[in-house]
């Protein structure tokens, strides 16, 4: 077994996921089997292995430093499942 | 005249002609629409009046002599591009309600050519998927044989194209996205260079695969999107600034000195029989062109599955963390904290297939297990690039299946995420590498589903990866064939 249950609820708890009981025993055997599979890695000797994170030399991507206009206020807001006109609302945290 | 079946090119020749309007175009796609897509189940968001109205203006456009290369030409576009007041779902409850206040630079560059956006099509969620069956609001079937996988994720595209609802789409590939529905459904589609079209505006599943490209009727229509869609922008960090070839200028030219590179290890074993002999005539099809074939190697093809579903998952993990109710997207309105808010909104917004790479990539990403699975997988990444730069040190392409087997029946393997995952086993080390891929028809199974054969090629050498496409193309005689719906 590379995963367990607990090891899946904590993952679960890192990630903001919330899963039943049916869900945490069914998701655990399909990582455990992934987990499996991606195991093969590890025939591969890959100590002195630069890591790639990208696949093209891009040195500098910065644009020139200029004020340009912002997105209006009223079509950030217009996705927001609540908003006061000004802000996104969400449920207070502190009491 | 059958104005849904045209191609792009043969549809801009008859409105430059004035044979048709932009107008009598649209509104036969909307009737072919209409027609068939009970079957076809590809369109998310039908935009008709938006589309007879950029008709209409498009005919103006033309009139007035300011027509542009798309002008009047009828699309579909995958849901996962952002569409100023269209709704940009990405197959996803999440996004139900969504709907951007921008353009992605591809939609913006095909707007400025004229382009008629028809709506959006079925996409698995957020990209992840093989056969598009994970999109939460309908499956796209394959228009060859309803009941069929159309493939995924963008299958809502590949069905599109292939059912005439549209002349072509613009999809996203991830690990084999576009190549494969296209296969899947016989019509053409490229991944360019990883950073060769701007993913800006694209939803992000896995910020260092994601590609935008064009599915497509042929390969000219193909190089025509190309066209459009290629080049740098800056407002995407990763978007590279070099010139755009025309990539339609030598389409026509054989392939005289173009060495290919036949990889032994996509000939293995799980390829099936019909597949393998349609891509070995499609191999002597480039070699009476005039290519010289030679045996190559791909040593860590076998690895490239795995170290795929580390990596996407673990990007995954990280853009989809955005997606927590407070700004858009869907929100749990029983939550009584934050916290429960996010959690509550999150589990209730992605389906099955979502949570399940969300808690991977966490999962590879978390301290005690980064060396072990992410590292890991970015080396390998790094060897199975070193792959491809010796077989592109000696070739021109490399040709091989797109997938080990023609479609299969929607349900069958739902239950098995890794049987899913291996039928991606062919397209995505291109993804990997960054290097730019194409699926072309080739042929059909006893049971007349499509079988594509994929070619790629080194960074930026989209121009010969279209050239012998198009060779293959004439020689393969499947482009006329239309599926009976």
């Amino acid at each position: 077994m590379n995963i367990t249950k607990q090891e899946v609820e904590k993952v679960a708890r890192l990630a903001r996921l919330e899963l039943s009981d049916a869900e945490m025993e069914r998701v655990t055997r399909q990582l455990d089997s992934i987990l499996g599979y991606v195991a093969k890695l590890d025939e591969l000797d890959t100590g002195s292995v630069v890591p790639t994170t990208h696949t093209q030399q891009l040195v500098n991507a910065f644009r020139d430093d200029e004020i340009k206009p912002s997105l209006p206020r009223e079509k950030a807001l217009a996705n927001a499942p609540r908003d006061n006109g000004e802000s996104f609302v969400v449920p207070r945290i502190i009491s | 005249m059958e104005l849904h079946a045209l191609t792009l090119l043969q549809a801009r020749k008859l409105l430059e002609q004035g044979d048709i309007t932009a107008l009598q175009l649209t509104e036969a796609l909307l009737e072919r629409i209409d027609a068939v897509e009970d079957r076809v189940k590809a369109y998310l968001h039908l935009d008709r009046d938006g589309a007879l109205a950029r008709a209409a203006e498009a005919d103006s456009e033309r009139r007035e002599g300011r027509a542009g290369a798309l002008c009047g030409l009828p699309l579909s576009i995958k849901d996962v591009l952002c569409t100023e007041g269209l709704p940009t779902t990405c197959g996803s409850r999440m996004l139900e309600n969504f709907i951007p206040p921008y353009d992605a630079t591809v939609i913006r560059r095909l707007k400025e050519e004229g382009a008629v956006l028809l709506g959006k099509v079925a996409m698995d969620e957020f990209a992840m998927g093989s056969t598009s069956e994970n999109c939460a609001f309908k499956v796209p079937e394959n228009p060859w044989k309803p009941g069929y996988v159309a493939g995924g994720s963008s299958g809502g595209s590949a069905a599109s194209v292939a059912a005439g609802e549209c002349l072509a789409s613009l999809g996203s590939d991830t690990g084999g996205s576009i190549r494969q529905p296209a296969s899947l459904c016989s019509v053409v589609g490229m991944k360019p260079t990883y950073g060769r079209v701007s993913r800006f505006g694209l939803v992000a599943f896995a910020s260092s695969l994601d590609q935008v490209g064009p599915l497509a009727r042929d390969v000219a229509d193909c190089a025509l999107l190309m066209n459009v869609i290629s080049g740098y922008d800056p407002r995407d960090s990763t978007s590279v600034n070099r010139p755009v070839p025309d990539y339609t200028a030598s389409l026509k030219d054989g392939l005289g000195g173009i060495r290919i590179g036949v990889p032994v290890e996509y000939f293995g074993a799980g390829l099936d029989p019909e597949v393998e002999k349609t891509v070995r005539a499609g191999i002597d099809m480039l070699r009476e062109a005039g290519a010289e074939i030679v045996e190559v190697s791909l040593p860590h093809t076998q690895y490239c599955v795995a170290v795929y579903y580390l990596i996407a998952p673990a990007e995954a993990s990280s853009n989809l963390a955005r997606f927590d109710g407070v700004r858009y997207g869907y929100r749990n309105m029983e939550a009584d904290s934050l916290i429960d808010m996010y959690c509550r909104s999150r589990s209730e917004g992605f389906g099955d297939e979502v949570k399940r790479r969300i808690l991977i990539g966490t999962y590879a990403l978390s301290a005690g297990y980064y060396d072990a699975y992410y590292k890991k997988a970015s080396q390998v990444r790094t060897l199975i690039m070193e792959d491809y730069q010796k077989v592109f040190s000696s070739c021109d392409l490399v040709v091989s299946p797109v997938t080990p087997t023609p479609a299969w029946k929607i349900g069958y393997k739902s239950d098995d995420p890794l049987a899913h995952y291996l039928s991606d086993i062919l397209t995505i080390s291109a993804n990997l590498a960054g290097v730019p891929g194409i699926s072309v028809p080739a042929g059909f199974s006893s049971d007349g589903l499509p079988i594509g054969i994929q070619m790629q090629a080194a960074h930026f050498n989209e121009e010969v990866l279209l050239r012998a496409a198009w060779n293959l193309e004439q020689r393969a005689g499947v482009r006329e064939k239309k599926p009976q719906l």
